[in-house]
């Protein structure tokens, strides 16, 4: 296969061509060792039980992606306002910076245990867990951008007798706004995580719970359609976001040549 | 180029000359520090009341410190002294800002640019005002581009109708058109000399031709104080093939080099 003509052809064909390799490589693999399908079924195998299971698996990743949407948009939301408090007021920066520095190296995994004891097995600790996962990459991102105005127009802003909070919000927030969009794009690779390892620590439902169920089960098919629901619903969360972000940064900074 | 109609003058009006009396001249004295390092002995410079002052010096000298203390902005200099103002108020509010770099910001079209300072404020812009004023730099027609659809002259003529739109007494140039091409930085300087005619200026180069062409008194500023110049006779701006200012630019130019032995002939090699 030639590389030049692999790189000109659309990158939705070249990812489908590479989705189809994958699956290919992942056949060959099991008719090749002749491993037991319940320690890796092949990909018919798993397709039938997406197929047969398709209900079930439904009813549980409504759960996880409702979840996933909520956590997402409340921790951005807490993000992005607690980057605007840090940058508008040098007190509040005194304050909560070294308490984010600290907060950030807590292993936001090891608190599942703890939401779940304090939350109980609904969706409130999944979705507290989404949250605490995005919080840190979206404040701080944004605020990083927002620490980085350009000198000349604060000048300007100042000379012309802007409140601090205007400038603020006229030029220091739009001018941060594609370092926020990088920290979204974080976000949306963070935030499952976030939502099924609190599956995993304790839920009666979503696909966290029905991979953990199926895995007690041996029914590792079953397994692997959740997680394939749970893959596919990441990538497309990822290149929604991914979208936008592109969006906003080309219209909030100039285009470069 | 889009010449600039004797019509859109009358249409602008007030804005483009400000009402006599209504403009201070302003003098700043005092002395900057760098650390406890000396940057510039005591000196005084007056700004007189609706005229253009040039500002030359090497570059690191302290131009631009006297600029930002005029500004009210932090300079990252300690200076010890004063601005006064002649007519006693305080200048905050009567001063405009235009910078080497135009400022301009990428998600605002070249209208929203313009308006930006109302913006800033909280008031409502007047953009009939800023259209006349974009007509009058010649970019009517690119009112609705954003900045990066412009060259580089067009943008510093953007940045030049946003310190119009301003509207104030006292204007600071800070190597305004250091950026520009020859062509582009001669009519810039006509079309800032014509426009901001009338105000305070206080004009910070590194140029000895651009003093000597827009200024109506300049100074050579260094570590012990200030200068005067040598201008021609006649007011500004001056033609570029005025013999009176050609002579004035190579005097200027010499008392520049005059002043930094031994840097002259190293400079040609790192630049």
């Amino acid at each position: 296969m030639e590389l030049a003509a692999l790189r000109r052809s659309a990158p939705f064909l070249r990812g489908l061509a590479v989705f189809a390799f994958a699956i290919a490589l992942w056949q060959g693999i099991v008719w090749g060792t002749g491993v037991p399908h319940f320690i890796l079924p092949g990909p018919e195998r798993v397709w039938r039980a997406l197929i047969n299971s398709h209900a079930m698996i439904l009813d549980n990743a409504w759960i996880t992606f409702a979840q996933i949407l909520t956590g997402l948009v409340l921790g951005a939301t807490l993000g992005v306002v607690t980057a605007l408090q840090l940058a508008m007021s040098p007190l509040a920066r005194l304050v909560m910076r070294p308490i984010l520095v600290f907060a950030q190296a807590i292993p936001i995994f090891a608190l599942a245990p703890i939401l779940t004891l304090w939350l109980g097995y609904g969706m409130g600790s999944k979705i507290v867990m989404v949250i605490l996962i995005i919080y840190f990459p979206v404040a701080s991102s944004f605020f990083d951008g927002l620490m980085r105005t350009p000198r000349g127009w604060l000048d300007l802003a100042q000379v012309m007798g802007a409140s601090p909070n205007r400038a603020i919000f006229w030029l220091r927030a739009p001018h941060a706004l594609p370092s926020l969009a990088s920290g979204l794009r974080l976000a949306a690779v963070y935030a499952p995580f976030g939502a099924v390892i609190g599956e995993w620590v304790g839920a009666s439902k979503g696909l966290g719970y029905l991979m953990l169920l199926a895995n007690g089960r041996a029914q590792t098919d079953l397994m692997f359609a959740a997680l394939f629901v749970l893959a596919a619903f990441t990538v497309l969360l990822y290149l929604a976001i991914d979208r936008a972000a592109a969006a906003l940064t080309a219209r909030f900074t100039e285009p470069s040549g | 180029m889009t010449t600039t109609g004797a019509s859109a003058q009358t249409k602008t009006g007030a804005g483009v000359i400000p009402a006599p009396g209504t403009v201070p001249a302003i003098t700043v004295e005092g002395e900057g520090y760098s650390g406890d390092a000396l940057l510039f002995a005591p000196l005084t410079l007056t700004l007189p009341a609706g005229r253009w002052t040039g500002l030359l010096g090497a570059s690191g000298v302290g131009k631009s410190t006297l600029l930002r203390v005029i500004a009210g902005l932090e300079t990252g200099v300690r200076f010890i002294g004063q601005v006064r103002v002649s007519d006693g108020l305080p200048l905050a509010g009567r001063v405009a800002l235009m910078a080497q770099s135009d400022l301009l910001v990428p998600w605002r079209d070249i209208l929203g640019n313009v308006t930006i300072g109302a913006t800033l404020r909280g008031a409502r812009a007047d953009r009939d005002r800023a259209m006349a004023l974009l007509e009058r730099v010649g970019l009517a027609d690119h009112a609705r581009k954003r900045p990066h659809m412009l060259s580089g002259g067009q943008r510093q003529r953007a940045a030049l109708a946003r310190t119009l739109m301003e509207d104030r007494p006292v204007i600071l140039l800070d190597e305004p058109f250091s950026a520009l091409d020859a062509r582009m930085r001669a009519e810039m300087q006509e079309l800032a000399g014509e426009l901001l005619a009338g105000r305070t200026v206080l004009l910070v180069t590194h140029e000895p031709a651009e003093a000597a062409r827009l200024s109506h008194a300049a100074w050579l500023m260094h570590a012990r104080g200030l200068e005067a110049l040598e201008l021609p006779q006649t007011p500004p701006v001056r033609d570029l093939e005025d013999p009176a200012f050609l002579s004035a630019q190579a005097a200027l130019f010499r008392r520049l080099r005059a002043r930094d032995p031994g840097v002259p002939e190293r400079a040609g090699e790192g630049a």
